[in-house]
């Protein structure tokens, strides 16, 4: 049972495979960000360079998915057909506490009317959408 | 060396518009909406538009500049731009653009101009069905972030949450655009009245915002035509002149998947003392400001970064006294704006703006002789602008 209706865009990793790793991660129940192997620093959405020191020399590094709500929002407009007569829902936007603070974005699971903290700790928990063509997994939150 | 600058070097001469539809209604196509903008800021200015020699725009305008030098009979095209950057952040910039070009005499006489019928194509508030999403995209829209609220809400979320702003603060910016629209008859919104209660009691759209915090969706076009500074008498109207022009954002806000380092921003921190330093103006010499309402927390952030007021004093400085024309401590979106007016993706703003100096506006500010415009807040890269009569040269 996914957080929101299917119906929605699949996300598909990018033609010149930059983010494909953190996809084929997340089927496996794995979360991956990037991180440099020349100065060590996360980096969150995925980039060929690394932003700090510029080297290319880029890695993926797997996280324990302990996070804390730095932002939300509760859309209730739907925008898109799939999500018609269906609402409210959360998005939370969490700080990865052990990956140097790099944001991910997603849904807050539970009641979506529920009240939401700025700082409240959150755990990653994987959404596999089995069914989809091609198939692919979504990272989710949930409080801790 | 002497510093480099734009001030006082080029001015508006002519500005136009279409009437204003609701989205979907214009009842001709998005061309010719550009056209008929254009020929009336031709004739605003008193010029054959044949004179035209270049054309600015933003957010890929589907109307390209060769088509339209083509469609007008110009002698010669000699400058085509376009500001890269999806919404309307690069509004101010086009006109920016424009104005360097004819500083340094690539072009004699530049068009800046925005035309959009949502109803032919796709509109920006509602997704397409179905599909995938890659790159940023996928990041966000499985999760059912797409559209620009929602992509944009999250900002405006931690900057009221860091700083304790009151649902108050964003109320009264939509009650100024409203207000203003009452006394323009092109406002879409005239004779449309905004109340405290009714505001309140609106749905939500994304919490923070409610419906009367976004903008609408709208058909139209407006023009604007800028020329040297040394010409600018000859024509029909009085000489706005541009002080200053800044676009840009800061240190990795493009960063993907919302990991700019200050997120609680709309994206001015940098472009905003570029403005002023190159208009030589402080935050306290301006008369009145058109801020782009993309949806009003993007505004309260604008005019924040903007030196107005401190973030902490949002609550006691965003009432609707003081943002209303023509006796408010900062009169703001004087012709009802993107929430009210038309969402012609701020275009119309800097034509308000233009107003202002010439003593047109239909909520005209007194003896105003320093205007802003800023364009565009949260996304990158977005644009401000500061236009002075010829007493502040």
């Amino acid at each position: 049972m996914s957080y929101l209706p299917s119906g929605l865009p699949i996300p598909v990793p990018e033609n010149d495979g930059l983010d494909k790793p953190y996809w084929d991660a997340a089927r496996k129940g794995e979360l991956l960000v990037q991180r440099c192997k020349g100065c060590g620093t996360f980096q969150w959405g995925p980039e060929w360079i690394c932003h700090k020191c510029l080297s290319f020399d880029m890695d993926w590094h797997k996280v324990s998915g302990k996070g804390r709500i730095y932002s939300w929002e509760r859309p209730w407009h739907p925008v898109h057909p799939a999500l018609k007569g269906y609402g409210p829902y959360i998005v939370v936007l969490v700080e990865l506490l052990d990956a140097g603070n790099v944001r991910m974005l997603g849904n807050l699971l539970g009641d979506p009317q529920q009240g939401v903290r700025i700082g409240a700790g959150v755990q990653a928990v994987f959404e596999p959408h089995d069914n989809e063509k091609p198939p692919f997994t979504l990272v989710q939150w949930k409080l801790a | 060396m002497s510093k480099r600058t734009l001030r006082g070097k080029v001015a508006v001469a002519g500005v136009g518009e279409t009437p204003y539809y609701r989205h979907g209604k214009a009842p001709v196509s998005e061309f010719k909406l550009a056209l008929q903008a254009i020929l009336a800021a031709c004739e605003d200015a008193g010029i054959d538009p044949r004179r035209i020699d270049g054309f600015a725009s933003y957010s890929n305008d589907r109307n390209d500049p060769s088509r339209l030098a083509a469609a007008l009979g110009l002698p010669a095209l000699r400058f085509s731009n376009m500001n890269w950057g999806g919404g309307g952040g690069g509004g101010s910039a086009a006109t920016g653009n424009a104005v360097a070009a004819v500083a340094c005499g690539m072009a004699n006489c530049v068009v800046v101009f925005r035309a959009l019928a949502q109803g032919q194509f796709q509109r920006f508030g509602a997704a397409p069905p179905g599909g995938t999403a890659t790159g940023e995209a996928a990041l966000n829209a499985p999760y059912g972030v797409m559209s620009p609220a929602q992509r944009y809400a999250m900002r405006a979320m931690r900057f009221l949450h860091e700083n304790r702003i009151e649902p108050s603060a964003q109320r009264a910016i939509a009650l100024a655009s409203y207000h203003h629209a009452q006394a323009n008859p092109r406002a879409v919104m005239h004779g449309r009245p905004l109340t405290a209660e009714a505001y309140d009691s609106s749905r939500w759209i994304v919490e923070p915002w409610r419906l009367f915090d976004c903008c609408q969706e709208n058909d139209g076009a407006a023009a604007l035509i800028v020329v040297p500074a040394e010409e600018a008498r000859d024509f029909r109207q009085p000489p706005a002149y541009l002080l200053g022009s800044a676009q840009g954002s800061e240190y990795r806000n493009g960063a993907r998947g919302h990991n700019a380092p200050l997120y609680a921003t709309s994206s001015f921190t940098t472009v905003a003392p570029q403005l002023y330093d190159m208009a030589g103006v402080k935050p306290a010499d301006v008369d009145v400001v058109q801020s782009y309402e993309n949806f009003t927390g993007g505004v309260l952030m604008s005019l924040v970064e903007h030196g107005f007021f401190k973030a902490e004093q949002a609550n006691e400085f965003l009432t609707p006294e003081n943002l209303t024309a023509p006796a408010g401590k900062l009169p703001l979106n004087t012709s009802g704006g993107n929430l009210a007016e038309c969402y012609m993706h701020g275009l119309e703003l800097q034509v308000e703006a233009v107003r202002q100096l010439r003593g047109q506006s239909t909520a005209q500010v007194p003896d105003a002789e320093v205007s802003m415009v800023i364009s565009g807040p949260m996304v990158t890269p977005v644009s401000s602008m500061i236009l002075g009569t010829e007493a502040v040269l």
